[in-house]
């Protein structure tokens, strides 16, 4: 169907000219409101988020935020966020859930950042507390993974009632170099892992991972971005119009159960219970 | 009940024998963390902690369990789920095959019902033998279930992590079971369940980032590396060398992650006094 081969994706998923989540915001929002740090200790640039208003409504926003040069790119850490900035996303949504808010996101890091400051403030702790918080919002989420979905430090902005995708953006356990390392302790072999790891919107739609695939622009999102924004926006608007006709428990309750079905081939759960 | 019922239970019978002294060893086995070789029936009264230095060696989940359960009181749950292949990932039935033939398990991870000093709780562990503890479809299945058990019954929630983290050779599958079971273990809190988290060496990657981080209380064994990213990927990333103890159970005391580190001779001591000042009634 498609005419690249998943390695082919992965340049495209991380191509710099790609559009990333401030692009989205000033294309597809109006009066954007950021909101800063997670009331603890610290801010995190390498996640961005605030209020803003999607056709007149408004609504949360939150992404992952690699920035457009070098010098952001280090300010943003290539989009690898710490847990200050998993705790301000957090921070955000309880904000948007308190105001009744739809909650939008953007999901483009090659994963949470593995250093020693992120585990001393407890990354692994922050993310789960995004997943956990994610799972129970009463507000409709809906996420985009517009480039790269790395492993969990994706995952937790992504626990949505609507997972969308762009065509060529990918979304896996881990980078492909590092899924190579690990499995096959070779890190070159990282070709070999796209061809694998099933890391396609393609694959993750088939997989029932993603609820829709974006159409891209040809030659991928970089080449152009009106085109790009133009699919995004009538898909959100879509999703969005379906999900505000359920209630708070509802929406908690088909994205539970949603993610409760990601796992295959299991028998259902024990008829004898002690 | 069925024949690998009854072949884990008789195990968990001889375990619990072994401690009473009936059984005896000639075998020897060495410390990997201090070197030092002591004989099997030494290991065994010092409940597999190297009687030299004091680690704690990582051990089987019906062990852990017979250490810590009133006897008679263990009912295996779930013990049906076995794994998928969702990804087709090359060689890897095989490999599930050859493990299970090994260890008696369909993956990595147990539940059961049982008692410390009386009190019921739902318990699920993760066993490293199988896979380093990866949380592939079958072990996030299983830690789901035993919420959902725990939460239907209305019993608290104890679970022991080891864990290398996500399954790779299920792929994205493997990473949803993240949101799935720290989805079930919200979901198991908000019902007013008392949920307690135990990490033992290793536990890092995907179980950290997820259900395991998640306990109203969170104990550790002593000397355990836990972790998101483990400290190879750290020092490759950082180009500088970690300071000693750096991710261990007493640093992540320090930092204010754990509420106890508990030796391994005092889980059913520390357990049961949860358990019993959670037990209903103990609120007045
Ligand atoms: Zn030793």
């Amino acid at each position: 169907m498609s005419r690249y081969t998943p390695e082919e994706k992965v340049k495209i998923a991380r191509h710099p000219d790609r559009p990333g989540t401030a692009d989205f915001i000033n294309a597809l929002f109006t009066g954007f409101f950021e909101q800063r740090g997670d009331r603890f200790c610290g801010e995190d640039p390498s996640i961005l988020g605030g209020i803003a208003r999607f056709h007149g409504r408004p609504v949360t926003v939150i992404g992952h935020r690699k920035g457009k040069n070098l010098e952001e790119n280090l300010r943003c850490n290539f989009g690898m966020p710490s847990p200050e900035g998993y705790r301000k996303a957090q921070r955000l949504m309880r904000q948007a859930e308190k105001f009744g808010r739809p909650i939008i996101t953007f999901v483009d890091t090659p994963g949470a950042y593995p250093g020693r400051e992120a585990e001393e403030r407890g990354q692994g702790e922050a993310i789960a507390q995004c997943l956990a918080l994610m799972s129970a919002l009463e507000v409709p989420v809906i996420s985009v993974i517009t480039g790269e979905g790395g492993s969990g430090g994706a995952l937790a902005l992504a626990v949505a009632n609507r997972v969308l995708m762009l065509e060529h953006a990918v979304y896996s356990v881990l980078s492909p170099e590092g899924f190579a390392s690990i499995l096959w302790k070779d890190s070159s072999r990282a070709e070999e892992a796209c061809g694998v790891m099933k890391l396609t919107a393609q694959d993750l739609r088939r997989g029932g991972i993603v609820q829709g695939v974006l159409r891209e622009p040809e030659g991928g999102a970089h080449t152009d971005w009106q085109a790009t924004f133009r699919t995004v926006d009538a898909a959100l608007t879509r999703e969005l119009a379906g999900l505000e006709k359920l209630r708070g428990p509802a929406l908690a309750r088909q994205r539970y159960e949603m993610f409760r079905a990601m796992g295959q081939g299991l028998p259902p759960a024990g008829r004898e219970e002690p | 009940m069925n024949r690998t019922f009854s072949r884990r239970r008789d195990r968990l019978l001889v375990y619990q024998t072994m401690r009473e002294g009936k059984i005896t060893s000639a075998r020897r086995t060495t410390c990997s963390a201090c070197g030092a070789e002591c004989a099997n029936l030494e290991w065994e009264r010092n409940l597999w902690v190297c009687p030299r230095c004091g680690f704690h060696s990582p051990v089987d989940a019906y062990y852990r369990l017979s250490n810590i359960l009133d006897p008679g009181s263990f009912q295996e749950l779930e013990e049906r789920i076995s794994p998928a292949d969702p990804l087709s990932f090359p060689g890897y039935p095989a490999k599930l095959s050859a493990l299970e033939e090994e260890t008696g398990l369909k993956d990595g991870a147990v539940a059961a019902l049982g008692r410390v000093d009386g009190c019921r709780a739902v318990f699920a562990l993760l066993d490293s033998r199988f896979l380093m503890g990866s949380m592939g479809t079958a072990v996030g299945e299983k830690i789901t279930r035993a919420a959902e058990y725990a939460a239907r019954k209305k019993l608290p929630l104890v679970t022991f992590s080891a864990s290398g983290g996500a399954r790779m050779q299920e792929g994205i599958f493997s990473l949803m079971q993240m949101a799935k079971t720290a989805a079930a273990i919200q979901r198991f809190q908000s019902g007013g369940g008392l949920y307690i988290s135990c990490f033992t060496h290793p536990t890092t990657g995907g179980v950290t980032a997820s259900f395991a981080s998640l306990g109203d209380i969170m104990l550790a064994e002593p000397g355990a590396l836990i972790g998101f990213a483990g400290p190879r990927v750290i020092e490759q990333t950082i180009k500088e060398q970690l300071p000693e103890g750096f991710q261990r159970s007493e640093y992540l005391l320090d930092h204010g992650f754990l509420d106890r580190i508990v030796p391994r001779s005092e889980w059913r001591a520390v357990l049961g006094q949860l358990l019993a000042l959670h037990e209903k009634g103990g609120r007045s």
